[in-house]
């Protein structure tokens, strides 16, 4: 009888720990990406970016009549946390997700999500498998993939730069080769330039001089990098510090302030990939304006792409009348909406429509996007 | 030839600076046959004064090469500082406890002052001045090799010799090797041993702050994670050239910064870490003291 008891009492206790999913009576939007770590300047916009949202859209009656709840989850960038991150953003009942910042980071929490049923959106993810494999419908992006931007850079090397040798290094990261990995196949397909290095270095290493000797020996005209901006600025520095004539051209992992902070003067000249210029739409402007009020600065990179991905989630959210996941992803497949990066819905791979990227050049400390 | 004399030149600079950091593992190794897995934090701890150092100093108004030196001397001094106080709180209260319990403890250590340096500066990459000043050689050899390079030897150079006069003809050397040779020996015919681990603590952590000032002005960059990588670079070094020997730790840095940087140059720099690694297996199989090490006798 004892036993009977305590079995009764144990499933009791396991129904409790069920039970808040049910009870749920707000809106619940899971925000995950790098908030500690140094990578944070990637993550900490995007996270200001959905409280500055949510705070605005409660304030206005919140969403189908409940407020919006921020579920803030920090995976510092690494695949190992973000799955375990991912678990957490499920068990407490996230309705949507806004992220996850880096490439790798998502790959590893998307299928989570997907088992979970719950929609998905990064403002950053460039990665192009994780649309175009299809192996997850829940997955949403508001930043163009790396084969665009890949595509943009080499095509910038070929017509305004000139070139015909081109030299192509990358960290080894997900997001860094996949970026190294689709110049390669776009300036090999092109068949007006040569791909004379094609190389991955170490991350965190204390010298790269032997492989930018060796981009000197072949004579590139280009260097493209696909990474982040600490390997960048050690590359530049050195590069300056070897006298080479080669351009520097890279991602927009690179086009972040911190870039030019550390690299100071070696920065002035390299060229890199980034989202376009969104200053004459103007919920960007409204946006931009919300972020100095409240914080005092500049907002950082990728702050337009989470606000606009977390505008976006709600809104599906609304249009579709419930949180259910068939309804929410159809809303974002068919219903417009107007964001900082304009007026966007998604593809059937769940790429967004009318983002798109430029190219931008440091100039005197400044990125200066090049016409 | 010209490429081949680049790298040669380019694996060297950093072979010297693993070696620099190698000391200061070989030296504690040979003395308590303790592995110290927080001297890359030194090394860290280092480039980070010299970096604070540098901040307050332009503000005052001072130039480039005074900026240097007072920048490094103040590293040193702290870097000494922590080393020191490492050895007396980590290490010494083990000192005749098994031997994996101080290992533990360096781990800790090591892990302990990367974060602390994490909360106390920032997790962000900061930008370190570039304080030796780059002068303009006449080409081709501009491109060879620049004033940086060449200040980093001259000043790793130097400073061996400066150690191995140190640890040849003086008093507190004469104790180290005593004490290397036999601890309980040295203790009998009356050299304070407690004082010379002590003294080898600081003499490692001022090696390691020189490395880390010099690679911090050479990056132009310092973050709380540097540490790590130099450590697993300088260890590897000193396991390779023997560890507890100090010539070893010399010659296993330059090897291993010429095989880093010559595999990255004529095969793969994917490989870089490959090769470096590879040839450690290779000669721990070939020799398992290393290149210079010498087998310890059982003491019966």
């Amino acid at each position: 009888m004892k036993r009977f008891t305590l079995l009764m009492a144990a499933l009791v206790a396991v129904a409790g720990l069920a039970s808040p999913v049910l009870a749920a009576d707000t809106i619940k939007l899971g925000v995950a990406g790098p908030h500690s770590g140094d990578l944070a300047p990637y993550g900490i916009p995007t996270m200001r970016a959905a409280q500055l949202v949510v705070k605005k859209i409660n304030a206005a009656g919140g969403v189908l009549g409940k407020q919006v709840e921020l579920l803030i989850q920090d995976d510092q960038c690494k695949p190992e946390i973000a799955t375990n991150t991912a678990t957490k953003l499920v068990t407490e009942g996230a309705n949507v997700v806004l992220g996850h910042i880096c490439s790798g980071a998502t790959k590893a929490a998307l299928g989570i999500y997907n088992d979970a049923k719950i929609p998905v959106m990064s403002p950053s993810a460039t990665n192009p498998g994780l649309t175009q494999s299809g192996d997850y419908p829940n997955f949403f992006r508001t930043i163009a993939s790396d084969d665009m931007q890949a595509k943009l850079a080499v095509d910038f090397a070929i017509n305004k730069l000139g070139a015909k040798k081109i030299a192509i290094l990358h960290d080894k990261g997900d997001y860094g080769k996949g970026f190294a990995e689709f110049a390669k196949k776009f300036a090999d397909e092109s068949g007006k330039v040569k791909v004379v290095l094609f190389e991955g270095i170490t991350p965190g290493a204390m010298d790269y001089s032997s492989i930018i000797q060796k981009v000197r020996r072949e004579n590139a005209d280009v260097l493209i990098f696909g990474g982040y901006h600490p390997e960048a600025s050690k590359l530049v520095a050195q590069m300056k510090r070897k006298r080479l004539k080669t351009a520097f051209l890279s991602d927009d992992g690179v086009k972040d302030a911190s870039f030019v902070k550390v690299a100071g003067k070696d920065a002035d000249g390299a060229y890199m990939t980034g989202p376009r210029d969104l200053s004459t739409i103007p919920l960007n402007a409204a946006a931009t304006a919300e972020y100095k009020a409240a914080y005092g600065e500049d907002p950082g990179a990728f702050f337009q792409e989470g606000y606009s991905a977390a505008l976006a989630l709600l809104n599906a959210i609304q249009k579709a009348g419930s949180t259910d996941y068939a309804a929410v992803t159809k809303a974002l497949r068919t219903e417009y909406v107007d964001t900082p990066v304009g007026r966007i819905k998604f593809d059937a791979r769940g790429d967004a429509e009318g983002v798109g990227f430029s190219v931008y050049q440091v100039q005197k400390g400044k990125f200066v996007e090049i016409k | 030839m010209e490429y081949f004399i680049e790298l040669f030149l380019g694996g060297l600079t950093r072979g010297s600076i693993y070696a620099l950091i190698a000391l200061g593992y070989t030296m504690v190794y040979g003395i308590i046959q303790l592995i110290n897995f927080a001297h890359g934090e030194i090394y860290m701890i280092g480039a980070f004064v010299a970096y604070i150092v540098c901040g307050v100093l332009t503000i005052y108004g001072f130039h480039g090469v005074s900026i240097l030196i007072i920048a490094g001397l103040l590293a040193i001094v702290y870097s000494c500082a922590y080393g020191y106080t490492l050895e007396k709180v980590a290490y010494r209260p083990l000192r005749n406890a098994p031997r994996l319990a101080p290992l533990i403890s360096a781990i800790g250590m090591s892990i302990f002052l990367q974060n602390y340096v994490l909360l106390a500066q920032t997790s962000d990459f900061l930008p370190f001045p570039s304080l030796i000043p780059n002068f303009a050689f006449m080409e081709p050899i501009a491109h060879i090799i620049g004033s940086p390079e060449l200040v980093i030897l001259v000043t790793t150079l130097v400073t061996m010799i400066l150690l191995t006069l140190l640890i040849r003809y003086t008093k507190i050397g004469k104790a180290m090797r005593a004490t290397q040779q036999d601890m309980s020996m040295a203790r009998l015919v009356g050299i304070n041993v407690d004082r010379v681990i002590s003294m080898t603590f600081v003499i490692g952590s001022a090696l390691a702050a020189i490395g880390g000032v010099l690679v911090a002005s050479y990056i132009g960059q310092v973050n709380f994670y540097i540490g790590f990588i130099a450590g697993v670079k300088a260890f590897t070094a000193a396991v390779l050239g023997g560890i507890g020997s100090v010539p070893g730790a010399v010659i296993g840095g330059l090897v291993l910064g010429l095989t880093e940087s010559f595999a990255a140059g004529y095969i793969s720099s994917d490989y870089e870490d490959v090769f470096a690694f590879g040839l450690l297996v290779l000669i721990l199989i070939l020799r398992p003291s290393g290149i210079m090490g010498r087998t310890t006798k059982q003491k019966v």
